[in-house]
């Protein structure tokens, strides 16, 4: 798995093979096939290492002992989208109708990964307004994203979400953020 | 129909429970004072306090508490207020401090709630002022687990849990050091319904099949057959409004250690011989068997593997704070629970954001005027009494909510 430490003091410079604009595209996109609840655009986004984590206010050096919102490797990110492709995903089901701003993109520099080659590791702010049966509600955070070049295509191969509001409760999160 | 009149009792039958008890605001206010500012409500756990100083803020009803543990090791339930003009002392989520100090005029108290001093004291003529912060009457633990209540006197904790203290022994001896800590920190969730769905619905073996179908096909998971309507699992009315779905009969039918947390002993070897050298051969039940699923009235619920503890917001509202057991000296199992539970609970997880759908559709439901009343019928005519003389009903029957009821009108129409 990825290493989940986010430190930007281990960060190395950015690789060079990643356009700016092609980098934010991607982020749009992924963005747009989350708001559209298209499972399988973006389920392809992922690589097999992927980590996608939505952290709780609870503090700790080790993600792995601590409760988080969403901790989900790429198998759990398969089982996740199963549950709501079987349409009784009744958190989801109506599915949420979803838009969301993503800016502030910075660029932060490379991510080293254990099975050779440096990730690009891009953050940006985002606001997502939901609309779910019983509330409308929005969400925001920063986001921590890192991406990797595979056969060609820019890949997700971190998510890491860091809600404003992560230290109160929240209520359900049946979509994705 | 109203509680303020007649009380609640015309509301609670043998068969059946009026909607009122679930939308009506004066019943929520009522309850507040006879269940959740009385009886034993669970608050906490010892190990999110474990240093001398620790604190961590806590919520018992309405209720915002500060859970310490003093120098003496000893754990209190403070208030989080001023004794001078009632302004909020601790601002943090958590940390440590022997005491807090009020940021409106500088008045300092100990974590024991003892006041130690105020700024210019010519002001009040004395060094000293019989005050201090606001306490929970009665703070007892049990197995580490903290509980509170707001009366003078009445049950003791252990008297208040029954036969619901076994089945947190059960829990706690899946420890090979016996000792459990609740240190992964809480989830917490916002949720839109009346808190009693949520008592009821924890040992409600009627719905896993169908609102958790669609997380059960896709992971191919054990879990739906204990529910099945073959399933030789039994739901106890354990007394005092517990009650738990006792699975044991089901997992001693495969008799596979570890098959209750879904895997098997060669995956977890370190713990299955930490649990041989124990137990010797009494070790083979207690593989076998595993964790308890039991509610403790009001508000603690333990699901095997994670705990909840369930706190009312208003008539329409409560919180669900839940996190992953922890085992003392069982590294192989711990890191497991916690990634289960990351899937399973919370707002996003991927069984109890649909539990918590349900709650709020249900609250939502209940609002109709027609029928005023839910069916809590299911088993009735199935019942019997196990060994011990507590009543048992089937796995998917409601004995759980009848045991949850006579005890909810027990509370409700005392003085």
């Amino acid at each position: 798995m990825t290493s989940t430490i986010d430190a930007t003091d281990r960060l190395t410079a950015a690789p060079e093979e990643f356009d700016a604009r092609e980098v934010e595209q991607f982020l749009f996109r992924e963005a747009r096939f989350a708001d559209e609840s298209d499972y399988d655009s973006w389920e392809a986004l992922w690589t097999d290492d992927a980590l996608y984590w939505v952290p709780a206010g609870n503090d700790g050096p080790d993600p792995l002992q601590v409760m988080s919102v969403y901790y989900d490797n790429r198998s759990r990110i398969s089982t996740r989208l199963k549950q709501l492709r079987t349409g009784r995903r009744y958190a989801q089901a109506p599915p949420s109708n979803l838009r969301r701003l993503i800016s502030n993109v910075e660029i932060l520099g490379g991510r080293p990964v254990s099975s050779g080659g440096v990730d690009l590791e891009v953050a940006a702010n985002f606001v997502v307004f939901e609309s779910h049966d019983r509330a409308d509600r929005s969400w925001a955070g920063r986001v921590t994203y890192r991406l990797r070049r595979v056969d060609g295509e820019l890949r997700l191969s971190y998510k890491k979400v860091v809600l404003v509001n992560k230290d109160k409760p929240l209520p359900t999160l049946g979509f994705l953020i | 129909m109203t509680a303020g009149l007649t009380g609640v009792a015309p509301l609670i039958q043998r068969d059946k429970v009026h909607a009122s008890l679930y939308t009506d605001p004066s019943i929520f206010t009522e309850e507040l004072k006879k269940i959740w500012y009385r009886t034993w409500v669970f608050v906490g756990h010892e190990s999110e306090v474990s240093q001398p100083g620790d604190y961590v803020r806590k919520k018992l009803g309405l209720q915002d508490v500060i859970m310490t543990r003093d120098r003496d090791g000893q754990v209190h339930l403070l208030l989080n207020r001023c004794a001078h003009r009632g302004n909020q002392v601790c601002d943090d989520a958590k940390g440590n401090s022997s005491t807090f100090r009020c940021p409106l005029h500088g008045w300092t108290f100990r974590n024991t709630g003892e006041l130690i001093g105020f700024p210019f004291y010519k002001g009040y003529g004395t060094r000293k002022l019989d005050l201090a912060m606001g306490r929970v009457t009665r703070v007892e633990s049990y197995q580490g687990f903290v509980f509170g209540s707001f009366a003078e006197d009445g049950p003791s904790l252990v008297e208040h849990l029954g036969a619901a203290a076994g089945e947190i022994d059960r829990l706690v001896r899946l420890s090979p050091e016996g000792r459990v800590e609740l240190t992964a920190g809480w989830l917490g969730h916002e949720t839109h319904s009346n808190w009693k769905l949520l008592a009821e619905n924890e040992t409600d073996g009627y719905h896993p099949q169908f609102v958790h179908g669609s997380i059960f096909g896709v992971t191919g998971s054990t879990i739906a057959p204990l529910y099945s309507d073959a399933s030789t699992a039994v739901t106890r009315d354990l007394g005092n409004g517990h009650s738990e779905n006792d699975l044991r009969p089901e997992f001693r039918k495969f008799a596979e250690p570890m098959r209750w947390f879904g895997t098997t002993e060669q995956r977890v070897p370190d713990y299955v011989a930490a649990m041989r050298a124990l137990h010797g051969d009494a070790a083979e039940q207690i593989l076998i068997e595993g964790a308890p699923h039991v509610m403790v009235f009001p508000n603690l619920f333990i699901a095997e593997i994670q705990v909840f503890n369930i706190q009312p917001v208003a008539f329409n509202q409560c919180t669900q704070y839940s996190t992953a057991v922890q085992l003392v000296g069982a590294p192989e199992l711990n890191k497991r629970m916690v990634s289960q539970c990351v899937g399973s609970v919370g707002p996003a997880g991927m069984l109890l954001a649909d539990d918590t759908e349900m709650y709020e559709r249900n609250q939502l439901g209940l609002e109709a005027l027609q029928p005023e009343w839910l069916q809590i019928r299911r088993g009735l005519h199935r019942e019997s009494s196990d060994e011990n003389g507590f009543t048992i009903g089937g796995a998917t029957d409601e004995t759980g909510m009848r045991g949850f009821w006579s005890h909810y009108a027990s509370l409700m129409e005392a003085e």
